[in-house]
């Protein structure tokens, strides 16, 4: 921007003309103003162009002013940023920053600086925008002189440039300038940088709060940025969203699973809000966890002691908690529920104590009972923090610990208190010691308080008498020791313990008084040192309450008081009142005339509380000639008994605010607090939250599923959520099957397929008619695919099967979407394969397992990672069953067997691999290897492990259970699932036996690390128009002779690649796609083969590398 | 040129209040002090959420740096604190949250300043705690101490930081290597150069890590030598009672590393025995699906000095406790002495020495002086805060050191209810007590060996016995 300081402010002597002279500067400001006012709504643009008429007016103006008035400070500052010097203006701008600093005031420079907003050194602008937005609101006709440097700004290239124009142009607070700033938050909002769409979301509550008709405008802007997929954004967005529109829950709903999933990689402070936000959504979306609890659970106890279990256990147990549930009650949790806990819990592990807080409230609001234990660990690694962190915790726990009091209990001892702790983190461990004591661990507890009734800290020490008294009134079992230790206390010397304990006994008698005789007359006794009114009042109270325990005493403690009265304080006054009209009323023999001059004495007093309660009394126990109505029931007045006082937490029942807040910590509701929504009586329609993206699950029939649908599943899906699943759902499939037959109709020659309905016949021959359900809906899927590259030859064979389908109708269906809403991610495993043979195997595996003997290999042993549901245990038999079927493996296998290890070198252990292109088990993202060893020594190979991987980065193993003996001449195979992270860097590990240790690399070829998917021709070309310039790579080749026909096209590309054939139209086109494993991301690949043998080659994909060398290696596969 | 801003500061005008009773300087300056009445009123309820402004409050009750995000909040709000402050007695003791009729105050206290932020709606407490001490964080990371005067000698530096790290109450750039880069912190070659080129401190572009997806790391980094250090720190946390016997103990271990590795790194790093650890909390940096999976940490490090990990390893698990410390406290009754003896010897210390050893007792207020002769070290007494210092250095098992003598009491004064805790620091090298041991150190991504180093150290935390 050249010479933009000078363009907008003319050096005012140059341009001095008439219009500068006595009052017109100020009415034509005021006139340019109006007109400004009036204009902005149309053209925000006017602005730019008055502004430099009217910085020249301001200035002028302000030189009036200060010329007039006595305001000639700062002159050096003002005269240093008149200078062309940028060293000067930095100097003085530094100078008034500090003044601002200090908080003194640096208004009347406003002038002077206002005009260095467009100087080009970069730092002198930062600080000319600090001060203009400390005095912005103050100098608001000024400011507009700025306003035209940020438009500019606003169209820099510069990112940072746009960023900072936009944070400086919504920070100044001038009404007049809201149309603008609308305009530039709406640009922002669709800016390339996701940088400057963070500031236009940080924006819109400062447009907010200067002018709330703006409201629906914003929320226009807010639903456009939670949209945004950066996670730069989500967090300020839902800032802002939390600020303008929190009742505007429906905005969340497309959002709520992308914001999930985001999660864990947003900043720390947009965690906290995301947080907190999805806790109240949840509330208004899910059904309670706990709402059948109460009505099955005899004792609660039991769940405080499976919360334990379930924390020792770790995460695994969680399931097998979540998984006992239903057995029991119908709840089921809603998968998107479930999400939402499983995707914040993570974050315990967070080094930001906010955040942690913030997942130990949604947990603790959220989550069912059995796991709301998990939050405890990481709350009590908070209290090693700061005091202040400490200090909010603590207020937490306490809370928490009423309800969950097992949740807490293994950490007893970390609230322990040491005497270098404050006095307010003392005291809230004691409440929490407190809420936490139980028949089991009080003895522990109160030889803790033994030591805190010594300390020093002497408020602490009043603390820990309440606490022994709140110990004893809630565990009956130990309120006699309670008690007497309180009692030895009445012989310390500190006064004030004494007093404190004479209040708590006073209250623990109250609940047994007939036992304690003699500890009444003790305090009686005590009477004579104590001056402490409150514990002085108390022991009255409790000698007037329980005279007939004490009658002999009771009258000469009356005595002593009589003559003391006038120096007692009031509340203990009122105590010696009510004392005298107790034993008056039970031994008015002696205490008649004492009564009376008690009496005499309160009705003089200067107090009138005490004036009002003597003549009352009076009244009420004396009798009068005329009124005796009253005094008749005095005694019944007097001497009722009273119930004793419950000892209880103050922080009982916060918790119906919301944990971690700041209404919780001052129990009090804080100005713009939300309340946190009770739980719905019926769960609002959860398909709201359904979002029409291909990757995303239409869950439909979600109605359905809710019946059947166990936790168990839900929480078996491992990394990937319900959002995650491949487009299985079953409205895209019909459409692709209804494509398929029309297709069919058109007579696609289908070749091709010769091999699969081989296949398919075989499947078919060892099929029953006994299939259960769900294997026929598997089974059905499978179908629909392979009639898509089936086409015509649907007759004979291939009818049986679509027969057994179709007649398995309505209820089949529903399993089957059962299935794959319950657990994408399992189904994610089964979709994958390339719907040829991979899955055939896996069928005929099925039907072993129903209709046949079991396999005649013996199983590996278990895959390593436990598996959670019964289709990773079905596939983990697939597996073995493998090398039963090497005829259908082997084409599938993208690279055939590959040697790891030479017999040679291994000393006889002979190791290959093959890639299976199963999905496997453990995870999703991994590539599954088989790996066959066999073993050609003449000696046994024992304890076949993998051994430390050296992986490159982000490279994982899931090792293949140990391998315990290979007998010699025996062979086995194993399963390992590798995760190349979208790269074809090999995986080197070792290979361990007891004896040796083998180095061996398994480099994937780059077909391997996709998994196929399933799209009609539609979503094919929509995908693939998203894909274009740099994604798109293209190489022309000739095929030859051999492979041009549609068969072996397919054949090798399929070969080389673990792609899915995705229908076509033209018959000259062949469409596959894919999705790379660990990232998701689709590679779609089509080949254009004319008829001459000329064929050009499109390979669509995010991963620019992969796509290079899918293309090569389709090329070499092709043209071989 | 931070020595620019060299006139004279002013204090705080006496705000009614009669706190410390401290210097109320009045300067000229100090007259445009606003603190009219309608300061107040100017921001309604529900202007905004989150942090509104930021006073800090040294330790004699002066407000030397406000800052508001907002509109201007007036300084009298402090009142309220310093109310609070004078009720608490002690520093410990302000509570962290106050609320007052228009605003809540939450503060914070660190290295000897109050950080007082104005809050005007509901927000998370933590949430503006955690803050504050990322403030205080990184004004230390930049200015070495985070103390008064480098403050006031880094006003507008300061200045410039809080602008970047709030916008709008609300944290925008908190992470210390894109603070880095945006504003670079003060040397005194750079303050020389700038003052002859006229460049300036602060950069122009946005930092590349803003936009990654690794925002703790800057990009561009290079090191002639590259080195990647990490400091293992075990803290035994343990209450020791009157017997000797261990009535709490737990391990809290942190990892710091100091990093200087050229261009983007990706390390690993594996324990031997990674099942000890029990509670871990990560620095955003590691990916915490490997540590699920593997129990590798692996992260693309920011750089320079950071935390990694934090840890815990349960009470379940024994702990060793290194020390043990025989002692007689006594007071006698209607007599104004009392005796002292300490004694501090090794305990399953892992055939390592322990060193730094240091005893801390906050005596009874009604003890008036000490008479005492350590055989090892050197002791102090404060006689008006009551603590006493026993520096004793180093453990030999051949002769343990002691300490012994006499208490002066106040005379007349009832003898003190209960014997005083022992506040035990120690420090043993080249040892963590939990056992871990970092087994390796990969790195990925670059081409260059590095050099690599760890450390082990253990150390006492709140160690307490008490007698």
């Amino acid at each position: 921007m050249p010479g933009a300081g000078e363009l907008l402010l003319p050096s005012s002597d140059s341009l001095a003309s008439p219009l500068c002279s006595g009052r017109r500067p100020l009415s034509t400001l005021l006139s340019i103003k109006n007109l400004l006012r009036k204009d902005t709504a149309y053209n925000p643009w006017s602005v730019s162009f008055l502004a430099p008429l009217l910085s020249f007016l301001s200035a002028k103006h302000s030189h009036i002013s200060a010329k007039c008035g006595p305001m000639t400070r700062h002159d050096d500052l003002k005269e240093m940023l008149d200078t062309n010097k940028d060293s000067l203006k930095l100097e003085a701008m530094k100078r008034i920053v500090a003044m601002i600093a200090r908080g003194k005031n640096a208004s009347d420079l406003f002038p002077a600086v206002v005009k260095n907003v467009a100087c080009k050194n970069i730092e002198v602008k930062k600080l000319v925008y600090v001060y203009l937005v400390r005095y912005a609101e103050e100098q608001q006709d000024l400011a507009l002189l700025s306003i035209s440097t940020f438009q500019r700004g606003l169209k820099d290239p510069n990112q940072l440039i746009r960023a900072s124009a936009l944070r400086v142009l919504s920070s100044i607070r001038v009404p007049i300038i809201v149309p603008i700033m609308m305009l530039a938050i709406k640009e922002a909002a669709s800016d390339m940088s996701p940088y400057v769409r963070k500031t236009a979301a940080h924006a819109i509550p400062k447009l907010y709060s200067l002018d709330s008709d703006q409201k629906d405008q914003l929320i226009e802007v807010i639903e456009k940025l939670l949209a945004d997929k950066t996670t730069l954004v989500a967090g300020s967005v839902v800032m802002a969203f939390e600020e303008v529109c929190p009742e505007r829950i429906d905005l969340i709903h497309k959002n709520y699973r992308k914001l999930c999933n985001l999660l864990i990689d947003v900043e720390e402070w947009g965690q906290v809000v995301i947080i907190s936000m999805l806790t109240r959504y949840a509330r208004t979306q899910f059904l309670s966890p706990t709402q059948n609890e109460s009505l099955l659970e005899e004792n609660p106890e039991k769940a405080f002691y499976g919360s334990e279990e379930d924390e020792a256990k770790g995460p695994g147990s969680e399931e097998a908690a979540a998984a006992a549930l239903p057995t029991r009650k119908p709840y089921v949790m809603d998968p998107d529920h479930r999400l939402l806990l499983r995707n914040t819990k993570p974050l315990l592990q967070s080094r930001s104590a906010a955040v942690v807080m913030a997942v130990a409230q949604l947990y603790f609001h959220l989550a069912p009972k059995a796991e709301v234990g998990v939050i405890a660990k990481a709350l009590v690694r908070l209290l090693r923090s700061h005091s202040e962190v400490q200090y909010v915790v603590l207020q937490n726990v306490a809370t928490m610990s009423i309800k969950r009091r097992g949740m807490f209990e293994p950490y007893l001892k970390s609230f322990y208190i040491r005497s270098t702790d404050p006095t307010q983190i003392k005291i809230l461990k004691l409440e929490v010691l407190t809420n936490l004591a139980n028949e089991t661990n009080i003895p522990t507890v109160l030889r803790e308080f033994q030591t805190y009734i010594r300390s020093m800290d002497k408020d602490f020490v009043a603390a820990t008498i309440q606490a022994i008294g709140r110990c004893a009134t809630n565990i009956g079992r130990v309120r006699d020791t309670c008690l007497n230790g309180l009692v030895q206390l009445l012989s310390n010397r500190d006064e004030l313990v004494v007093a404190e304990s004479v209040v708590v006994i006073k209250k623990l008698l109250q609940m047994q008084p007939a036992q304690h005789g003699e500890i009444i007359k003790h305090l009686a006794k005590l009477t004579d040192n104590i001056q402490v009114p409150m514990a002085r009042a108390s022991i009255l109270w409790l000698i007037g309450e329980y005279c007939e325990h004490v009658p002999r005493i009771a009258p000469d403690v009356l005595r002593k008081m009589a003559k003391s009265f006038t120096a007692e304080e009031d509340i203990v006054k009122l105590q010696v009142i009510n004392l005298a009209a107790k034993l008056y009323l039970t031994n008015s023999k002696q205490t008649k005339l004492l009564t009376q001059y008690v009496l005499s004495l309160a009705k003089y007093d200067q107090n009138y509380d005490i004036r009002d309660r003597a003549r009352f009394t009076r009244q009420l126990i004396v009798p009068s000639e005329q009124g005796g109505a009253l005094s008749r029931h005095a005694k019944k007045l007097f001497l009722a008994p009273k119930p004793a006082p419950v000892l209880e937490s103050s922080f009982k029942d916060r918790d119906h605010f919301q944990l971690g807040s700041l209404s919780h910590l001052l129990n009090a509701k804080a100005t713009g607090y939300q309340e946190l929504p009770d739980w719905p009586e019926e769960a609002p329609d959860p398909s709201v939250r359904n979002v029409e993206v291909p990757e995303w699950t239409k869950c439909s029939n979600r109605e359905k599923r809710k019946e059947k649908e166990k936790p168990f599943y839900s929480d078996s899906e491992g990394e990937s959520g319900p959002t995650e699943s491949a487009d299985s759902d079953p409205e895209s499939e019909s459409e692709s099957d209804s494509k398929s037959s029309s297709e069919s109709g058109s007579g696609e020659s289908s070749s091709e397929s010769d091999n699969e309905d081989q296949d398919e016949d075989e499947e078919k021959g060892r099929s029953s008619e006994s299939e259960q359900s769900e294997e026929e809906g598997e089974k059905k899927k499978m179908k629909k695919r392979k009639k898509v590259p089936e086409g015509q030859r649907e007759g004979s064979s291939s009818d049986e099967g679509s027969d057994s389908s179709s007649s398995s109708s309505e209820s089949e269906m529903t399993s089957d979407t059962e299935e794959e809403q319950v657990e994408p991610a399992s189904w994610r495993k089964k979709t994958p394969p390339s719907g040829k043979s991979a899955p055939a195997a896996k069928e005929i595996s099925l039907l072993d397992l129903e209709d046949f003997t079991p396999p005649s290999v013996q199983p590996l042993s278990p895959p390593t990672v436990v598996s959670t549901s019964l289709a990773a245990d079905l596939e983990g038999l697939t597996l073995t069953d493998s090398p039963l079927v090497p005829s259908l493996l082997s084409p599938v296998s993208g690279a055939g067997r590959q040697e790891l290890l030479h017999r040679v070198a291994g000393e006889g252990l002979a190791v290959d691999y093959t890639f299976s292109r199963q999905p496997f088990s453990g995870d999703p993202h991994m590539v599954s290897v088989h790996i066959h060893f066999s073993n050609s020594s003449d000696t046994p190979i024992k304890g076949l492990h993998v051994g430390t991987p050296k992986l490159p980065a982000g490279i994982s193993i899931q090792e293949f259970p140990e391998i315990e003996s290979l007998s010699p001449g025996e062979s086995t195979t194993a399963i390992m699932g590798i995760n190349f992270c979208d790269s074809t860097q090999a995986a080197n590990f070792q290979l361990c036996t007891q004896t040796r240790q083998f180095y061996v690399s398994i480099q994937p070829p780059v077909g391997e690390l996709m998994a196929p998917v399933f799209m009609s021709e539609n979503e094919f070309k929509k995908e693939q128009g998203k894909l274009t310039g740099m994604n798109e790579i293209t190489e022309k080749l000739t095929l030859p002779d051999a492979s041009r026909s549609d068969h072996v096209v397919v054949q090798k590309v399929t070969a080389t690649a673990n792609l899915g054939r995705v229908p076509c139209g033209t018959s000259d086109e062949y469409r596959f796609a894919g999705r790379t494993l660990t990232s998701g991301s689709l590679v779609l690949l089509t080949l254009d083969a004319r008829p001459t043998g000329a064929a050009q080659l499109t390979v669509n994909s995010e991963k620019m590398v992969i796509g290079t060398m899918l293309v090569k290696d389709v090329v070499q596969a092709l043209t071989q | 040129m931070s020595e620019v801003v060299s006139f004279k500061l002013s204090v705080r005008q006496s705000t009614g209040h009669s706190n410390c009773g401290v210097l109320t300087a009045f300067s000229a300056a100090s007259a445009s002090v606003r603190r009219g009445p309608g300061a107040e009123s100017l921001t309604g309820p529900g202007l905004g959420k989150m942090i509104h402004s930021l006073f800090l409050i040294n330790c004699s009750g002066d407000i030397f740096l406000e800052k508001h995000w907002k509109s201007v909040v007036s300084q009298s709000v402090c009142d309220y604190f310093f109310e609070a402050q004078e009720k608490a007695a002690d520093v410990e003791n302000v509570p962290p949250v106050i609320s007052t009729p228009h605003h809540y105050l939450i503060s914070i206290y660190r290295d000897k300043l109050f950080f007082v932020s104005v809050i005007q709606t509901e927000v998370p407490p933590l949430f503006v705690i955690e803050f504050l001490h990322r403030v205080a964080d990184t004004f230390q990371d930049y200015f070495g101490e985070c103390s008064e005067a480098a403050i006031k000698d880094n006003v507008v530096i300061v200045y410039e930081l809080l602008e970047e790290m709030l916008d709008n109450g609300f944290p925008l750039a908190t992470e210390s290597n894109i603070l880095k880069e945006l504003i670079k912190p003060p040397t005194i070659l750079r303050s020389v150069v700038n003052s002859i080129t006229g460049s300036s401190n602060v950069g122009d572009t946005l930092p590349t890590g803003q936009l990654s997806n690794i925002p703790w790391r800057r990009a561009g980094v290079k090191y002639t030598n590259n080195e990647a250090y990490f400091d293992v720190v075990e803290e035994i946390d343990a209450i020791i009672d009157k017997s000797g016997s261990t009535v709490f103990a737990e391990i809290q271990g942190v990892i710091d590393a100091c990093i200087k590795l050229s261009g983007m790194p990706d390390l690993s790093l594996s324990f031997m025995n990674p099942r000890l650890l029990d509670d871990v909390s990560f620095h955003p940096c590691i990916r915490f699906k490997r540590w699920e999976s593997e129990r590798v940490l692996s992260f693309i490090p920011p750089d320079g000095n950071f935390r990694l990990i934090s840890y815990r390893v349960s009470s379940q698990n024994l702990v060793a406790i290194p020390v043990y410390v025989k002692h007689s406290i006594s007071f006698k009754e209607n007599s104004s002495c009392g005796r002292f003896d300490v004694t501090i010897g090794p305990k399953q210390n892992m055939g390592k020495t322990i060193e730094g050893v240091t005893v801390t007792v906050h005596m009874p207020k009604v003890v008036l002086n000490m008479n005492l002769t350590p055989t090892q070290g050197s002791y102090t007494f404060d006689p008006v805060t009551k603590v006493l210092t026993w520096d004793v250095g180093k453990i030999t098992p051949q002769k343990l050191p002691s300490l012994k003598g006499l208490v002066n009491l106040q005379s007349g004064a009832p003898k003190p209810e209960e014997n005083p805790s022992l506040n035990i620091q120690f420090k043993i090298q080249q040892l963590a007590i939990s056992g871990l041991k970092v087994n390796r150190l990969d790195m990925y991504g670059e081409k260059y060996k590095p050099f690599k180093g760890v450390k082990y150290v253990t150390k006492a935390g709140k160690f307490q016995v008490r007698t």
